[in-house]
């Protein structure tokens, strides 16, 4: 690779502070900024940060049709077109959609299950019930669920998602209400999805991944309750209590997908639609084209996959905690927290400049805070706002947040995990997954992971410090912290 | 060594360069460079089994990047590893075509030394070129 292409960046010199853990890049910084971008962090944080986010949040802010600001959130780093951790709406009328701005992992997501445990219950019993988890969970590269869907019925999940897999036994009623989105997105599609995504995805409902992906037994220590009305509104009233919590999202399936439609845009994007970016992984097309549409329509498809995917491993879990524990699920009181989704692209109504108008808000590593009061708030949140699930490393615990009223200046989004701060090449290098399996073991972590090599690449190390992103958020203004959580025992791919 | 993990990658995604004296060879060395993203040993892979490609596009990295979805496609649709038997690229009027045997076997995670999952080839940095001595590409593939 020629030095050259190595991405530099004198663009951060130009991010001036103009709040609490807010900067911003004035559209002058960058030939064909459209709009300002703007960076949530702590100056440390800041400091952090790749030039490549500098230089891809500046380039977010030159897509047609973006309203207001290009936005990275405190856990940003470098990724492919968007910024991990970067926020864009668009002008539905005359703006563009890019599967760029939503990532890969479409609706890469976090679900949080209560327990009516608290830690004396299950310290003796942690090995066999992550060990029971890691045989039910599947996990890992070319791992297959136990639900064997035909064709019809993979095409039944991507319509209906979560809602699906309650209605066939896997899964509660009330967990739907309690999912973003009600666990299924109306407008998918899956005549808009190619054979190869099917092919992909339809053995995948109910499996992990591998990569950051982790399903996680934690504790809430009773001095890492920050906010003790919300956390007894989720249903966390008990010192020590233990949770479930897992990140995944709608594997192969909607990666194919976004591969599908990336090729097609970046093909399109100069020839049909004449739109010039600096960087071809930002290809996108104009939402209301026929093919802007046929991408959100499938883009929904994955989106509901994904909430399937989520769900059955709810029921393997709930399966698991009954078996391991004989007692029923009910009475172990495993009910669902909430489920949030960190990459996607949704139709929502803003106001901008005094007036409300419906924007296509692309979150790729971001997280929806809808703050007490607005729509599609679970009712039983209604007065807190609505849960936000943040996961950290595997190392240094994830926390529980709520949206807040002055989100609204960033359409009401917030953080969605640490942020990595070392490649995935150089934390191979640095750690032996073996060492690290012993040492988290002897800070009372056992951890399952079906790939040492992927498990050093998870290093706590490699990740920005959680506390600091929530932190940052809570300083900004997007979310407030609730609860934090401390892991016990973890199921990695 | 015909490819290598590039130390500069975007954080969480991992990229590499491959080199061929020919295309066939460039293509075939991204190609071992993918699979070896996902599994430990490459020589771990045994030839159990073959499957077919036959694609056409009208850039020439457009092409590397569906020659290499291939590998992805199968890794998840079918739990196959697979590396490339033979590969012939060739030029057309207005595009490229590469036509591939792969050979392979079923992700076993007792036997094979499981690493990383590829989601997707990305078009990040995404550059395919000749030199004086031979063939070159850069690819980041999002894991």
């Amino acid at each position: 690779m020629p030095a050259s292409d190595r991405p530099r960046s004198n663009l951060r010199q130009k991010a001036t502070q103009t709040a609490a853990a807010t900067w911003e890049i004035a559209p002058d910084a960058k030939k064909g900024m459209r709009v300002p971008a703007r960076i949530y962090a702590t100056p440390q944080l800041l400091a952090e940060m790749d030039d490549g986010v500098f230089e891809q949040v500046t380039n977010v802010a030159m897509l047609p049709g973006i309203v207001d600001h290009a936005f990275c959130m405190p856990d940003g780093h470098w990724g492919y077109g968007f910024p991990i951790g970067g926020l864009a709406a668009m002008d539905p009328e005359h703006g563009v959609i890019s599967p760029g701005g939503i990532g890969f992992d479409i609706n890469c997501g976090m679900r949080l299950v209560r327990t009516n445990l608290t830690y004396a219950d299950v310290r003796d019993r942690i090995h066999e019930l992550v060990d029971a988890l890691y045989k039910r969970v599947p996990a890992g590269v070319g791992a297959r669920g136990f639900l064997k869907l035909s064709d019809e019925e993979f095409r039944q999940v991507a319509l209906h998602g979560a809602r699906w897999c309650v209605e066939h036994g896997y899964g509660w009623p009330e967990d739907l209400a309690n999912t973003e989105e009600g666990g299924a997105i109306r407008g998918a599609d899956p005549d808009k999805v190619s054979a190869r995504a099917l092919d992909r995805g339809r053995s995948q409902v109910g499996t992990l991944g591998s990569g950051n992906h982790y399903l996680e037994i934690q504790i809430v220590k009773p001095e890492d309750v920050y906010d003790q009305h919300a956390a007894q509104v989720l249903g966390l009233t008990t010192a020590n209590q233990v949770v479930i919590m897992f990140h995944c999202g709608s594997r192969g399936f909607g990666h194919q997908i976004a591969s599908d439609y990336v090729q097609t845009f970046a093909s399109l994007m100069q020839k049909k639609f004449g739109i010039e970016l600096p960087d071809r992984d930002l290809a996108c097309a104009p939402f209301r084209s026929p093919e802007g549409q046929a991408y959100f329509a499938a883009m929904k498809c994955a989106i509901n996959m994904s909430f399937a995917n989520r769900q059955v491993i709810l029921h393997r879990v709930r399966e698991v905690f009954s078996d391991v524990l004989q007692r029923d699920a009910r009475e172990l009181g495993l009910e669902m927290v909430y489920d949030v989704c960190h990459n996607t692209a949704k139709l929502e109504e803003h106001e901008v400049g005094g007036r409300r108008r419906q924007l296509l808000v692309h979150r790729k590593g971001a997280t929806r805070a809808f703050a007490a009061g607005m729509a599609d708030v679970p009712a039983r949140c209604h007065e807190i706002g609505q849960p936000v699930i943040i996961g950290g490393s595997m190392e240094t615990g994830s926390y529980l947040l709520r949206g807040v009223a002055s989100g609204k200046q960033a359409f009401f989004t917030t953080a969605h995990g640490s942020g990595r701060t070392m490649s995935r090449n150089a934390a191979k290098r640095q750690f032996r997954g073996k060492d690290l399996e012993r040492d988290l073991a002897r800070r009372g972590i056992y951890v399952r992971a079906v790939s040492y090599a992927g498990l050093a690449e998870e290093a706590g190390a490699a990740y920005k410090d959680i506390d600091a992103v929530v932190a940052a958020t809570a300083a900004a203004g997007l979310s407030q912290p609730v609860a934090r959580f401390t892991p016990i025992g973890n199921v990695k791919g | 060594m015909p490819f290598e993990i590039l130390a500069d990658a975007p954080t969480s995604d991992v990229g590499f360069s491959a080199s061929g004296a020919t295309l066939d060879e460039c293509f075939r060395a991204a190609a071992e460079a993918t699979t070896s993203v996902m599994v430990g040993d490459l020589a771990s892979v045994r030839p159990q089994l073959r499957r077919e490609t036959v694609i056409e596009r009208d850039a020439l990295d457009m092409l590397l990047v569906a020659f290499l979805d291939e590998i992805v496609f199968y890794k998840d649709a079918e739990s196959l590893f697979l590396l490339p038997q033979s590969v012939k690229v060739s030029q057309f009027e207005g595009g490229w075509k590469v036509e591939a045997h792969w050979v392979g076997e079923p992700i076993d995670p007792q036997f094979h030394m499981l690493s990383g999952d590829v989601k997707a080839v990305t078009l990040h940095r995404l550059r395919v070129w000749e030199s004086d001595n031979g063939w070159h590409a850069t690819v980041v593939l999002d894991v």
